[in-house]
């Protein structure tokens, strides 16, 4: 492997003034031990020159520098020597960067990051200053402090002068300005059967202490009281006292949030209540939960639907592009399950039903479009390959896809046909399936040695009718062994192949 | 059948478990610029659909030795009633959109019967909007329709005598009609409407306002009218009849197979003992 960086012909023209020497090292990286060149990078610490001096025969150089090119493979077109230095400095903008080792720098982008490094250097650097500065240890007040306490600490003394100011922190030194009533506003406005005086002022004074944290007054509280019994009477007395402090001017206090919007405790209680129940829920109740949700916006967003298309007074409709199927499923998990006979009806009825309301809220509407809207409504719960069996089926039945004149009982009985193909395909699968589950038990045991297993499984294929056709032959050929072997009992030694529907058949 | 009248107010009653698409709403009011008959009454008949037959399409007659290039042929578009009856008392309007190349490409036939004769060399997609009479509905019903002018197989010169005619069979449902409407509509052949319970009081017909240009709406004794195509449900229903019979059979068979093999399951179930791994 050849460093990338040299991809500069080396054989020049016309010689220049650079001087070029060729260096007979060892080349490590190209393997050619016997070529014994090696290549220059000013910036790499494995300082390989190529360089060829004009100064040496001529012919002895381009005989070198031709042989080291064919060995490299480059090519022999020259450039002038002139331009080594600036396709080397290009090739060094490309080159790596010292620190990192080459693998790793193509690991990350093989090119500068985009964003410029700090440079450590920098960060050292700071701006002379002339200042003198000196810290010393000096006493302090602090506006926060009630007391003469005289505290001391260092300071940053800036040519002599100390700051001034107060204590940096006293400003954080906030308190809630909790209410304050004389005992004639007691006697006046805050009585009550569930609080006495001495009560209330033991929650009063707890609150102006503790700033009106109320978990660790209901903690500190003497007598047992819940918390938001506590917050009630808190914020009933407040209330009640600015109030009555501004029985002058009602209007000026209606503007405080506590006035505008009183406590309520049993609101409070219950959304407490609420809360720890949310929390508290399982993932199994989640689950539940945005499933019944998910399943209240498809019924609402169908209502919706269905309104739209009564109301709208577009005056054009296109009756015959609309899309609307409103199928609401009664059940939906067992939509999922494979459909028994018993369950298809019953969705199915759910989806016609609401299919036909919707119709119903139409004004006018095409025959075509209601058949439409009914076998899609029909076959919602049937894959698209499904619905492809059931057409092929209508094909071989000589039934047209579209009827040709539908009339109302054209169309219902067209309906009713699709329905049932889609039945008997349904049924058909629940046959498969069970003869498949079954075949797995019907072996050895009940078959002589040399009975050949032709349990092969054709998967069920579109054409229509072909049990009939398979018993038969079934049945023929269970005549024919019948003398020389013992077969299991209750399978057939044909598989169900399903067979295309004949002409003489119609 | 129950029918039921669903006043202004009421709210419609729920059908067999579609009351969740039904929403209590009340029906639609009447529309204020009724033609000054005061005193009819905004009153749907509910669960009663009015069913109209019609067949539309194109018949095109190679125009032969009159053809020229930008007019090869003389086809017309129409739409008509399946027995060939008067759909004026139901349509009011019919707007036939043609190709933007034609001249007023928007063509309104105000009349029955609604057809439009042209003369052209394209085939194209011709929308044609149906307008019905205020009581009968107020909004528009669209079909479309492919001109086809030339037959599949192109070998052999066209005929000018036997025209390519292409139509196609639907009918027109309108559920829950005004009784006026089906005052009016109840005997008229073009329609289909169920019979009513006896006793049934329908306010007396008020016939509307007809346009009628021509001397008759129907297309009975039409000049088109010998080319007309006869579309008969008796062959279909017998044909869905026997499909449903085949398939009714193979259902008896398959469900006969799967009760068998749910039957005896015990018989084909080895004993443990020779069960192999």
């Amino acid at each position: 492997m050849f460093p990338r960086e040299l991809s500069s012909p080396i054989y020049p023209h016309q010689p220049t003034s650079t001087v070029i020497v060729i260096l007979l090292l060892h080349c490590t990286q190209c393997f050619f031990l016997p070529c014994r060149l090696a290549f220059c990078n000013r910036e790499s610490r494995t300082s390989r020159c190529l360089v060829v001096s004009p100064k040496q025969t001529p012919k002895l150089l381009g005989e070198i520098a031709m042989d080291a090119k064919d060995i490299l493979g480059l090519s022999k077109t020259s450039h002038p020597a002139s331009q080594e230095k600036k396709s080397r400095t290009v090739k060094e903008s490309q080159r790596k960067p010292d620190g990192i080792s080459r693998e790793v720098y193509a690991l990350i982008g093989g090119v500068p990051p985009l964003m410029p490094a700090v440079e450590p250097l920098q960060l050292k650097k700071r701006p002379p200053t002339d200042e003198k500065i000196t810290w010393q240890w000096l006493p302090f007040t602090s506006s926060a402090r009630k007391d003469n306490l005289q505290l001391f600490h260092w300071v940053r003394v800036v040519n002599g002068v100390p700051p001034m100011g107060d204590y940096s922190f006293a400003k954080y030194n906030k308190s809630v300005d909790v209410v304050k009533y004389t005992d004639e506003e007691y006697e006046k406005h805050l009585t009550d059967d569930m609080w006495t005086k001495e009560e209330t002022d033991q929650l009063f004074e707890l609150c102006q202490q503790f700033d009106l944290r109320f978990i660790v007054i209901a903690d500190r509280f003497p007598s047992s009281r819940t918390v938001e019994e506590l917050k009630e009477r808190y914020y009933k007395v407040s209330r009640s006292i600015l109030i009555a402090r501004a029985a002058a001017s009602p209007g000026d206090v209606s503007e405080h949030p506590i006035v505008k919007e009183p406590y309520k405790f049993t609101q409070e209680r219950d959304r407490k209540r609420a809360l720890s129940m949310v929390l508290s829920q399982t993932k199994h109740q989640e689950r539940k939960d945005s499933e019944v949700l998910a399943e209240a916006k498809r019924i609402a967003e169908s209502r919706m639907a269905a309104r739209n298309a009564k109301e709208s007074e577009l005056p054009i409709t296109f009756n015959v592009e609309r899309a609307i199927v409103p199928s609401e499923t009664l059940s939906p998990s067992s939509n999922s399950e494979f459909p028994s006979a018993m369950v298809a009806p019953s969705t199915s009825m759910a989806e016609n039903t609401s299919t036909l309301a919707s119709l119903r809220m139409l004004r006018v509407y095409l025959r075509t479009y209601a058949l439409d809207q009914m076998i899609q409504a029909a076959s919602s719960s049937a894959g698209l390959r499904t619905i492809k069996r059931v057409e092929q089926s209508l094909q071989e039945l000589g039934v047209n896809l579209k009827p040709r004149v539908p009339t109302k009982s054209v169309c219902a009985q067209h309906l009713e046909l699709r329905k049932e193909i889609l039945t008997l395909l349904n049924l058909q699968k629940q046959l498969q399936y069970k003869e498949a589950e079954g075949s797995s038990y019907r072996d050895s045991p009940y078959e002589t040695p040399g009975t050949p297993k032709d349990r092969t499984f054709v998967p069920e294929s579109t054409s229509f009718g072909g049990d009939v056709l398979g018993e038969r032959v079934g049945k023929r050929d269970q005549k024919r062994k019948a003398p020389g072997r013992a077969e299991a009992p209750s399978s057939p030694a044909q598989p169900k192949r399903p067979r295309k529907l004949r002409a003489s058949d119609m | 059948m129950s029918v039921r009248k669903a006043g202004e107010s009421e709210p419609p009653q729920p059908e067999e478990g579609g009351s969740s698409a039904q929403l209590s709403q009340p029906v639609r009011t009447s529309k204020p610029a009724e033609d000054g008959d005061k005193k009819s009454t905004n009153k749907r008949l509910k669960d009663v659909d009015i069913c109209v037959p019609i067949v539309y399409g194109t018949v095109a007659f190679y125009l032969g030795r009159k053809a020229s290039e930008s007019q090869s042929h003389k086809w017309t578009v129409y739409v008509r009633g399946a027995t060939n009856e008067d759909l004026g008392v139901v349509v009011k309007r019919v707007i036939f959109q043609l190709h933007p190349s034609f001249n007023n490409p928007m063509r309104v036939i105000d009349s029955p019967p609604f057809e439009l004769t042209e003369c052209g060399w394209g085939e194209f997609e011709i929308a044609i909007s149906l307008f019905f009479h205020n009581d009968v509905c107020e909004r528009q019903l669209d079909l479309y329709h492919h001109l086809k002018l030339y037959t599949e197989d192109e070998s052999g010169p066209q005929s000018t005598k036997k025209p390519v005619v292409v139509e196609s069979y639907n009918e027109i449902v309108f559920p829950d009609p005004l009784e006026a409407c089906f005052a009016r509509l109840q005997n008229h052949p073009a329609v289909i409407v169920p019979r009513l319970p006896a006793g049934f009081n329908l306010p007396n017909p008020v016939s509307i306002d007809q346009k009628n240009d021509k001397e008759r709406g129907d297309t009975k004794d039409h000049p088109l009218s010998q080319w007309f195509l006869n579309f008969s449900e008796a062959d279909e229903l017998l044909k869905l009849a026997a499909a449903r019979q085949e398939v009714q059979a193979h259902i008896v068979n398959v469900r006969r197979k799967l009760s068998m093999l749910d039957g005896p399951p015990q018989l084909s179930k080895p004993p443990s003992g020779y069960e192999y791994a």
